[in-house]
């Protein structure tokens, strides 16, 4: 299991689509997400500021950061029960189906001035991972002894 | 370049310390700018330079430092005088 956090300021957010309007809303975000997100200016920038948070939230779950990734390769969709799912595309999804990472979950809020997401990525096991943490655990207890 | 990716950086990087103070090698994420920052500097050295960055290049590392923004962008302008 990993795990990836992020915030974003919602300020922020609108600050960038009233500077750069559809350059910035169409480098960051899918089409799907745009509709997603209308309303009244503060609404949009919430809503699209939970979904930067989950989109780089996604990228730590996926320890992407230091890999070249367009960011509307992560895709955050709106569920008809309410939550969202994570669609990832190009590089992201390349570099996901390596790492043996099968499904993505997502949770985000917003709350006064910013926006929050945690993603939950679960891979497959396996021996490497599991033989690091038995050593680490080894180590552990060595320095307590 | 240099002075006019530091008035993109003033702009639009949000640092919380002023950007003369900032050397060329500088990590700006370790000086505070954000993953959001970094794609309003990237739209703001589009307009200046009116370049535009692909995918493999929006990396954190293109926009680590002052002079790793210069280097991308030479990168970048070279490839447009080919082309």
């Amino acid at each position: 299991v990993r795990v990836g956090v992020d915030l974003a300021s919602i300020a922020a957010v609108r600050a960038s689509i009233e500077r750069f309007g559809d350059r910035y809303t169409h480098r960051c975000f899918t089409d799907r997400e745009v509709e997603a997100c209308s309303g009244s200016p503060e609404v949009r920038a919430a809503s699209l500021a939970a979904r930067f948070a989950a989109k780089e939230a996604t990228v730590k779950a996926l320890r992407a950061g230091p890999y070249g990734f367009d960011w509307r390769s992560v895709e955050i969709l709106r569920q008809p029960d309410g939550g969202c799912a994570i669609a990832l595309h190009g590089s992201l999804a390349e570099l996901a189906a390596r790492d043996g990472v099968g499904e993505l979950s997502v949770s985000l809020t917003h709350e006064g001035a910013v926006a929050a997401a945690v993603v939950v990525a679960l891979c497959e096991p396996t021996g490497h991972e599991m033989f690091d943490v038995a050593a680490s655990a080894r180590r552990d207890t060595a320095k307590e002894s | 370049m240099e002075e006019t990716i530091r008035e993109v950086l003033g702009a639009h990087a949000r640092l919380p310390v002023d950007i003369s103070s900032i050397a060329i090698n500088d990590d700006l994420f370790q000086a505070g700018m954000t993953s959001h920052a970094s794609v309003n500097v990237m739209l703001g050295l589009e307009e200046a330079f009116d370049v535009e960055f692909p995918e493999a290049m929006l990396t954190k590392s293109t926009f680590e430092s002052i002079g790793a923004i210069s280097e991308a962008l030479m990168e970048l302008t070279v490839a447009e005088v080919i082309r």
